[in-house]
């Protein structure tokens, strides 16, 4: 019995083999035979936990379609219909928009784990560029999501958002008129906005995404020790330091995915908003376009550039801040001097700055999240913003003026 | 097919004429997709004239009305409010109201108003379109000091003055907009959308 279903099994194989003869090989290319270096700490679930959480947005995305109106009219009601009557919605919605952050936490955490271990230095670059595009196409696929409900929040984020393209010269007004295709958010906006939401910019996304992949899992991983671990191998070709991504990471990644989920699970059950700050308050308003909320911020992943753009005094430079700040990003494989990768083996000047910049990032998005009424803040926010370009235009002076340790040859395990 | 008598200019010819076609046709085909997002024939309609009883406005307080989708304040301004104007002209970006964009020829005047009680508006940020707040009182505020009543956005924190003229320093470039305007019914009724008779 056993004999024969072997046998069946092999017999599928085969047949599969014999038309699809890509497939196996991609296994082994990106799966059982990908070598991963063995030394992966907690930086390295972010990855895929971005793909879990890139999986979670799909699904409960699909879900919530089946329910939503995407209408200027019927918008805001069907939200509260999926939320209040349909069986389960409240919890479909609340996976969305909670996932939403948690892309964003989890996409912060992973890019900052590049700039400790230096992942976007050479041969990197094409990762890490891809990976920025992706940032990018996150924020305006989590920008048309959140104007979906047409809450408050929603109508006016949109307005404020869309009226920065009108700060372009010569084109600008005409250029915000095509994009809302009315003279202010509407009907038109709306819907539009849910079809880039749903169809176009996930297509774009998963795109990337698959790419970002191919791209690394041609250079390989970098680890936390910055170490090649393609220089020394055994025999066979394969690197002394590393591990099979599967079966030894997916176990792992698996273990951090229920962590993760256990986290989230949490403040979807018991605080969903998360006390205004994953949905706010004033998007459980429907939109008027006649008043404007009291209090108008972004979703806290935006809040840094927000406040750059608030506290530059003139409208074209404001907005030219804010975008220069993200495209300075795509940079940074080029910015990087340092002969090492890791910052364990970089001195206290590259260790210092790095926190600094994590800080004054942390430090904006805080203030772009308040008021803003307090001129002190707008001086400190200023600062901030003046640090936070400059950490990156003289990236190259201190990152090669900065003492090295010796980078060992075999990558170093703490346990 | 043998490699022998391979034509290298026919090749020539059939991959540039190839690349012309279809350029011109992509770029062509371009043209709809693009013009799709443009304000369809609804949308631009919507723009007609709308009207307003302003009798019952007391001094000091603001209405809102709407006109193109946009807010439009009438504000009946008090006598401490329209003094206090002259004393801000340092402090503002544009003080005399020299960009003509911002409002029609009838309004570039001390009030940037027809009568100077009564102040009507394009209550649209001109930073970033949000809509700003009425502060009317004379007092201080946590955003000025030596507040004489105005406007203050929320957003983005711009200032303008009871003439929605913008202080200096906030990141709004230019005054607010004065719509074009007039009155009728023996000055109770505000037509907006329309310009006063005689009026360029």
């Amino acid at each position: 019995m056993a004999n024969k279903l072997t046998r069946a099994v092999a017999g599928v194989q085969e047949w599969f083999n014999y038309r699809t003869p890509g497939l196996l090989p991609a296994y082994r290319k990106h799966m059982s035979e990908y070598w991963a270096p063995k030394n992966f700490n907690l930086w390295y679930y972010f990855g895929s936990l971005a793909l879990l959480v890139l999986v979670n947005q799909i699904v409960t995305g699909i879900f919530l379609t089946m329910n939503f109106k995407p209408s200027a009219a019927e918008a805001f009601a069907s939200v509260e219909y999926i939320m209040r009557d349909v069986e389960w919605g409240w919890l479909i919605r609340y996976m969305h928009s909670t996932g939403a952050s948690a892309f964003f936490i989890v996409v912060y955490l992973h890019m900052f784990r590049g700039l400790l271990y230096g992942s976007a230095q050479k041969p990197r670059e094409l990762v890490w560029i891809l990976g920025m595009l992706i940032y990018l196409v996150l924020m305006a696929e989590a920008f048309m999501g959140y104007v979906l409900p047409w809450g408050q929040m929603s109508f006016w984020g949109a307005k404020v958002i869309i009226s920065l393209f009108g700060a372009i010269p010569m084109i600008g007004d005409t250029l915000v008129e095509w994009i809302m295709g009315d003279y202010l958010p509407a009907d038109a906006t709306l819907n539009r906005f849910f079809a880039l939401h749903v169809i176009a910019l996930p297509l774009v996304l998963l795109l990337l995404v698959v790419l970002h992949i191919a791209a690394l899992h041609e250079v390989g991983s970098n680890n936390p020790d910055g170490v090649d671990i393609k220089k020394t191998k055994d025999a066979r070709g394969r690197p002394l330091d590393g591990i099979a991504f599967h079966p030894y990471y997916t176990v792992k990644d698996i273990f951090g995915c229920l962590f993760f989920l256990t986290i989230c699970a949490f403040v979807l059950f018991f605080e969903p908003t998360f006390g205004g700050w994953f949905l706010e308050h004033d998007n459980f308003v429907a939109a008027n376009k006649l008043v404007t909320p009291e209090h108008i911020k972004p979703v806290w992943y935006y809040t840094p550039y927000y406040a750059m753009l608030r506290v530059v005094p003139d409208k074209l430079f404001g907005v030219l801040t804010m975008f220069g700040a993200i495209a300075i990003l795509f940079f940074v494989p080029w910015l990087d001097r340092s002969p090492v990768k890791s910052y364990r083996y970089r001195g206290w000047m590259s260790k210092v700055l790095l926190g600094l910049f994590a800080f004054s990032f942390v430090w904006l998005g805080k203030i772009g999240a308040g008021p803003g009424t307090d001129p002190v803040e707008t001086i400190v926010g200023r600062v901030l913003t003046l640090y936070y370009f400059a950490f990156f235009f003289t990236m190259p002076f201190w990152t090669a003026a900065d003492a090295t340790k010796q980078v060992p040859e075999r990558v170093t395990m703490h346990d | 097919m043998a490699n022998e008598g391979v034509n290298h200019g026919r090749r020539r010819f059939l991959t540039a004429t190839t690349a012309v076609v279809g350029g011109v046709g992509a770029i062509s085909a371009a043209v709809p997709f693009i013009k799709y997002w443009l304000p369809s024939a609804r949308a631009k309609t919507a723009g007609a004239p709308v009207q307003q009883d302003i009798s019952k406005i007391e001094e000091g307080q603001m209405i809102i009305t709407e006109w193109r989708g946009q807010p439009v304040w009438v504000v009946r301004r008090s006598k401490a409010q329209l003094d206090a104007l002259k004393s801000q002209d340092s402090r503002l970006r544009d003080p005399k109201s020299e960009n003509a964009d911002q409002q029609p020829k009838f309004a570039q005047n001390e009030y940037r108003s027809i009568k100077p009680e009564l102040l009507v508006m394009v209550g649209v940020c001109t930073h970033l379109g949000c809509s700003p707040k009425f502060h009317g009182e004379i007092k201080p505020e946590p955003f000025d000091a030596e507040w004489k009543g105005g406007f203050f956005c929320p957003c983005h924190k711009s200032r303008f003055d009871m003439a929605g003229r913008v202080y200096q320093g906030v990141p709004a470039p230019t005054n607010l907009k004065v719509p074009p305007y007039t009155f009728a019914d023996g000055d109770k009724t505000l037509i907006i959308g329309v310009m006063p008779e005689g009026a360029a």
